[in-house]
């Protein structure tokens, strides 16, 4: 298993040096660097002869007046040590941002992701059982539009619904000021409050997708020989479909949600921004907002790795699953 | 031709709807659709000049439908078709090559699919200065992974074909192999996802404008839900109708690319 | 369509009174077509009966139809009555109860059948868990019993491995384990052999028909293959299109047959015989025909031809010819060395093999799965580079020539495979991939190409019209036809058949085999002829080389394989070929069927 593991992360290796690497071509193609676009912005440019010192003083510290490449030697050794740099917009260093907000992003994410794994599977092996019953048509139709509806659009609208109509839920942030004199199960209570409208919207994209490709590889897998087999056997419908059927048309659902981590980081973006919701993804937005390429770029760091570790963690759990795969070798 | 289904019929009216929208948004209304030429916060159905009443700043909401279809299908068919060609260009020489091709392809591949594909799309058009083909090119280049893996499989499979077999035993090139043999054998499930492909870069795309990466100069359905946040209490309508015309013009495709599945894949025949 | 019936009480040996199998009358409809009419079997306890038919019969039909295990979508009226019993008015329930405890079924591919996530040991258990209701402890003590019963070498360290650790020979012990756990009344055996190799073939044959014997148990077996029916079935049932056209003991069947058909599929199968040899004898066809008005089938066959005997060819005896007057051979192999890689790493399939073979001759090459044979074909055609060793063609070695330097010498030798229906590119009419072929060979004239590609069709029996039409217009023979046509459309010297027949049935085997003996004489051919089928080889070859695990063991004289045979492969592969049924001691009515000698050994 360790071997595995080291091996797994090796391949990583190359991927993590072209991610560095990217961002930092992305840096240099940005029309104007740094040194400018903030000097600007503290008015300074309309001085004469003072405003190209005052750049280059600029430029000096943040080392912008070494060659290409010493820059990237130095941007490599900040990566590694994860000093992910300074933001002028926000005034606090990235790192510290990062930290602030990953716990939120976090529990946004993974409470979508298990909704959404619950309901799409369960959803996918139904329709597959029955196929083209009632129930398959129906369910497959409403997929079909949940595929289909833009994530923000649905976010604001579910918003409209039942956080200014119905005022069913709150419109934005995490929980109301001051709930943590109240206690820490009310705390509890009230982040869950202000959580059920941004999961839900996140969720369903993803449940879409899930219960969609299921169907697929479910109704695959009950073609194959192996099930004929266990009907053979007298074994119960349910024995078939669950101990059967599912455990291999799994598999490749499993693949699927780790390569599907990366879109719900963008969903998280958009999510977060409607909702208010304090986490990675507003904070994206943000420095979308305020062009902090550094900062972006920094995220986009960060996320690449939530997503090889996720990949790392599906790779795992596949090779548990699935004895064909040696994991030992 | 087999039975289709309502939801077919449906979808495909729904689209052809859409593009003669699209095609004939000039002549229904001439002008730009960025200009605020009526009274702001004007209900659907209050003026009959604005069937679809008008947003915060007072453009014609049917006009900016009617407009916004155009950047949509341009978009997403422009980055869908740059998508698909650099999916087949890959998947093709990975799985007919082989070897050192292959495996430098696959990290390629492994890499664009690591790097979060939205993000990255952000961070390129706040990069270079956002216009539709920044758009059309950062969308592109970073779907094109399903599609290259999916060719590979295929070209993998059928280059161990009999009959591909039978044409090198026979002295043919491997130019002819490929462009005869392979490919139009190969090119099934790409035809049958195209579809699907470009309702996914629409998606994409509103997704970037509702972000403000649009291009600045053409009003597109995600653009108009972005400005239409603002007046979410009291003008959500203005979030409602393009939004609607999103999601109806992606679930069309959707359909579209679901039967069009079926009809090629018999063992999926339901 | 009448059904032959011989009186079947007459030979009656072994079963007992009440008929545990009743099939009556069985119609069984899929959407779109027919596939049972009115079929009545019936099966005794304790008996074995062969259901035997070509491919498309529905005899795979029936056999699922008893187990119940056919898809929703079809239409079955009739009775099939089990000790009694309905089962196609019983609920559900009551199958399920009857399905791994009564009824035993064991099916055509052992590789996917099991499935891949769950042990050996655990997929028996389940059926036992489920009839016998045993605790996990006693049911995974009885699947070890049980693996020991089927023959698998160590079971108690087998029983935790899973299907993929296993070859295709030890999956298909497992599915006969699973299938015999509860020790069923009726087992139910479609196609078990058929994609097995030939000694592996034998031993699961023999290992079901003990373990039937000791368990009491009737066998239903479903095959195309008249050799095995005649090694174990005590009675013969044969269907044709949906229908059964004669039913009786095994030897009725099989030395006074009945009806036209089964004469036609018993003259036309091949069996290990001396006369049995292309320069003697040309083999009995049947051929189906459509009517294009009323589209009614009808088939029609011709007996076993004996030809005249001609001029023994040049390569009958190489040795006995002196070295300085025979030309030089087609083919000589010198010491070849090829590899293949696969995801398990470089494989040596081939190791320092050497042969030739002469002009007009044909050598056989028999082997199991993984023997190398694949891999040699494929590098002598040029599309696996060979490691070392030579491979020279009509005087030209063509291991170190790559590209354009291969080009020309191409043409030399080309090959036809042997899945009809992968051998063609779906896309491309018939005509135009002929044609193709000519214009990679450099053939520019437009107006010669074409009239190759019509003097071809009609050389392989196609009719001029097949070149319009697209490969999926065609039948699996019709197909391999096609294959023949562009292998020697280029006009080669050799042509590498790498197991033609092995995809067809017996019907079409004989016709395409009959085909290649006639373009051999026609155009003086030399054949590398690849087959896992002994009784093939036996009629196809002047020479046969036998191949094992990368390594040509033995090459003899065809008249002197089987007789003179000394390595111990050979004899084991030899003594798996199942043997035809010896005709017992002279009856009036065996007068119409041809002679059969007793085999020679």
């Amino acid at each position: 298993m360790k071997a595995f593991i080291q091996r797994r992360l090796l391949q990583f290796l190359p991927l993590v040096f072209g991610i560095c690497a990217l961002n930092f071509v992305l840096i240099q193609l940005a029309p104007g660097d740094l040194a400018e676009v903030v000097a600007g912005e503290t008015g300074q440019v309309e001085d004469g002869a003072g405003s190209a010192e005052y750049v280059a003083e600029l430029r000096h510290s943040f080392g912008l007046d070494v060659p290409a490449w010493a820059q990237l030697a130095a941007y490599l050794k900040r990566l590694v040590t994860f000093d992910l740099g300074y933001s002028h917009r926000f005034g606090a260093p990235v790192g510290d941002l990062i930290r602030e907000r990953v716990a939120a992003t976090a529990l946004l994410g993974v409470s979508s992701l298990i909704l959404a794994v619950g309901v799409g599977v369960l959803l996918g092996v139904l329709c597959a059982r029955w196929r083209n019953g009632r129930l398959d048509r129906a369910v497959s139709a409403a997929m079909a539009l949940c595929y289909s509806v833009p994530v923000f659009w649905l976010a604001l609208m579910l918003l409209v619904v039942f956080g200014v109509k119905l005022q069913w839920f709150p419109i934005g942030g995490m929980q109301e000021v001051g709930i943590e004199a109240a206690g820490p199960w009310a705390q509890a209570r009230d982040v869950l409050w202000h959580l059920v409208l941004p999961v839900v919207t996140l969720a369903v994209y993803s449940t879409a997708v899930y219960a969609r490709f299921t169907r697929a590889s479910m109704v695959d897998t009950l073609q194959e020989d192996y099930i004929r087999t266990a009907r053979s056997k007298g074994l119960s419908e349910l024995a078939v479909v669950f101990r059967h059927a599912l455990r291999n048309a799994f598999l490749p659902v499993l693949t699927l949600i780790g390569a599907n981590v990366g879109e719900l980081l963008a969903g998280s973006i958009v999510i977060e921004t409607v909702f208010s919701w304090p986490g990675l993804g507003k904070l994206t937005y943000d420095a979308v907002v305020n062009r902090d390429t550094s900062l972006l770029l920094s995220l986009l760091f960060l996320s690449s790795l939530l997503v090889m570790a996720a990949s790392l963690l599906v790779d795992i759990l596949y090779a548990r699953l699935d004895p064909r795969i040696d994991i030992k070798r | 031709m087999k039975k289709l289904n309502l939801q077919t019929w449906i979808g495909a009216a729904i689209l052809l709807v859409v593009v003669a929208t699209a095609l004939l948004a000039p002549l229904l209304y001439p002008g730009d659709p960025l200009d605020m030429s009526a009274t702001p916060y004007l209900v659907p159905g209050q003026d009959w000049h604005y069937p679809l009443g008008s947003d915060l700043m007072g453009r014609d909401l049917a006009a900016g439908v009617a407009h916004g279809a155009r950047v949509s299908l341009l978009v997403g068919a422009a980055a869908a078709a740059l998508t698909l060609l650099i999916g087949v260009v890959f998947g093709t020489l990975a799985g007919y090559w082989g070897g050192w091709v292959d495996n430098l392809l696959m990290r390629l591949t492994d890499f664009f699919q690591i790097v979060p594909r939205f993000l990255l799309a952000i961070i390129l058009v706040s990069v270079l200065e956002p216009s539709v083909w920044v758009v059309v090119l950062s969308l592109g280049a970073t779907s094109w992974t399903h599609t290259a893996r999916v060719v590979r499989a295929e070209v993998l499979a059928l280059r161990h074909r009999e009959y591909v077999q039978a044409g090198l035993a026979a002295g043919m090139g491997h130019v002819r192999i490929i462009l005869r043999h392979i490919l139009p054998n190969a090119l099934t499930p790409i035809l049958v996802s195209t579809s699907i492909v470009v309702a996914g870069c629409i998606l994409a795309e509103s997704g970037l404008s509702f972000l403000g990466l649009g291009d600045p100069n053409l009003l597109s359905w995600g653009a108009m839900i972005g400005t239409g946040r603002e007046a979410i209490r009291t003008g959500w309508y203005m979030i409602a109708i393009p939004g609607v015309a999103v999601m109806l013009t992606v679930w069309s495709l959707n359909v579209l690319g679901d039967t069009l599945n079926q009809y090629f894949n018999p063992k999926l025949r339901d | 369509m009448s059904t032959m019936l011989h009186d079947v009480n007459a030979g009656l040996a072994q079963g007992t009174d009440a008929p545990l199998l009743q099939v009556r009358n069985l119609q069984v409809w899929y959407p779109d077509a027919a596939a049972v009419q009115g079929v009545d079997l019936a099966l005794r306890g304790n008996e074995v009966l062969a259901l035997v038919g070509e491919s498309g019969c529905g005899k795979s039909t029936v056999a699922g139809a008893i187990a119940g295990l056919l898809p929703a979508k079809v239409r079955i009226q009739g009775q099939i009555l089990f000790d009694g019993r309905d089962l196609l008015r019983e609920p559900e329930a009551s199958l399920r109860a009857l399905r791994g405890a009564q009824i035993g079924m064991i099916f055509q591919e052992p590789m996917t059948s099991l499935n891949p996530v769950l042990t050996i040991g655990e997929q028996i258990a389940e059926v036992l868990r489920r009839h016998r209701r045993l605790s996990a402890a006693a049911a995974r003590a009885r699947a070890i019993e049980l693996l020991d019963l089927v023959r698998l070498p160590e079971p108690q360290r087998r029983v935790d491995d899973y299907p993929h650790n296993l070859s295709g020979g030890q999956r298909q012990r497992v599915m006969i384990a699973i299938a015999v756990a509860c020790e069923p009344r009726l087992l139910v055996a479609d196609e078990p052999t058929t994609a097995l190799d030939v000694t592996i073939q034998a031993q699961v044959l023999e290992l079901l028909s003990s373990l039937r014997r000791q368990m009491s148990m009737s066998l239903l077996l479903i095959t195309h293959d008249l050799a095995v029916v005649g090694q174990y079935a005590d009675r013969v049932a044969v269907m044709q299109r949906g229908c059964k056209v004669e039913e009786g003991t095994r030897d009725q069947v099989f030395f006074s047959p009945r009806h036209r058909y089964t004469q036609g599929l018993l003259e036309a199968s091949l069996q290990v015989d001396p006369e049995l040899h292309y320069t003697r004898v040309k083999l009995a066809e049947i051929r189906h025909t459509v009517d294009p008005d009323s589209g009614a089938h009808s088939f029609g066959f011709t007996h076993q031809e004996r030809l005249a005997p001609a001029a023994p060819p040049a390569a009958a005896s190489p040795a006995e010819i002196p070295a300085a007057a025979a030309p030089p051979p087609v083919l000589e192999v010198r010491d070849l060395l090829a590899q293949y890689s696969s995801r398990y790493g470089t494989i040596s399939a081939v190791k320092n093999v050497s042969f030739e073979i002469g002009r007009g001759e044909t050598l056989g090459l028999v082997g199991e799965s993984g023997c190398g044979k694949s891999t040699l074909s494929k590098t002598i055609v040029g599309l696996n580079p060979a490691v070392a060793g030579q491979v020279i063609l009509d005087g030209t070695d063509l291991v170190p020539l790559g590209g354009r330097a291969l080009r020309p010498h191409r043409a030399k030798v080309q090959m036809v495979f042997q899945d009809p229906y992968a051998s063609l590119n779906p896309r491309l009419r018939i005509g135009d991939a002929l044609e193709e072929v000519l214009v990679v060979q450099g053939q520019r004239d437009r107006a010669e190409r074409q009239r190759r590609v019509r003097a071809m069709l009609d050389a392989v029996g196609l009719p001029q019209t097949a070149a319009r039409r697209y490969p999926h217009e065609f039948s699996g023979g019709q197909r391999q036809r096609v294959g023949i046509a562009r292998a020697l459309i280029l006009q080669p010297q050799l042509v590498i058949c790498d197991e033609p027949v092995s995809a067809l049935d017996v019907s079409v085997r004989a016709q395409i085999l009959n085909l290649f003996a006639e373009l051999k004489r026609e155009f003086g051919l030399s054949y590398l002829f690849i087959s896992h089928d002994l009784s093939v080889i036996n009629y196809m070859a002047d020479r046969v080389m036998v191949m094992q695990k990368g390594v040509a063991v033995e090459t003899l004289a065809r008249d002197r394989f089987f007789s003179d045979a000394a390595h111990p492969y050979t004899r084991t592969l030899i003594a798996a070929t199942p043997d035809w049924p010896r005709a017992p001691v002279a009856r009036a009515d065996a007068a119409q069927v041809p002679d059969r000698l007793t085999r020679f050994a």
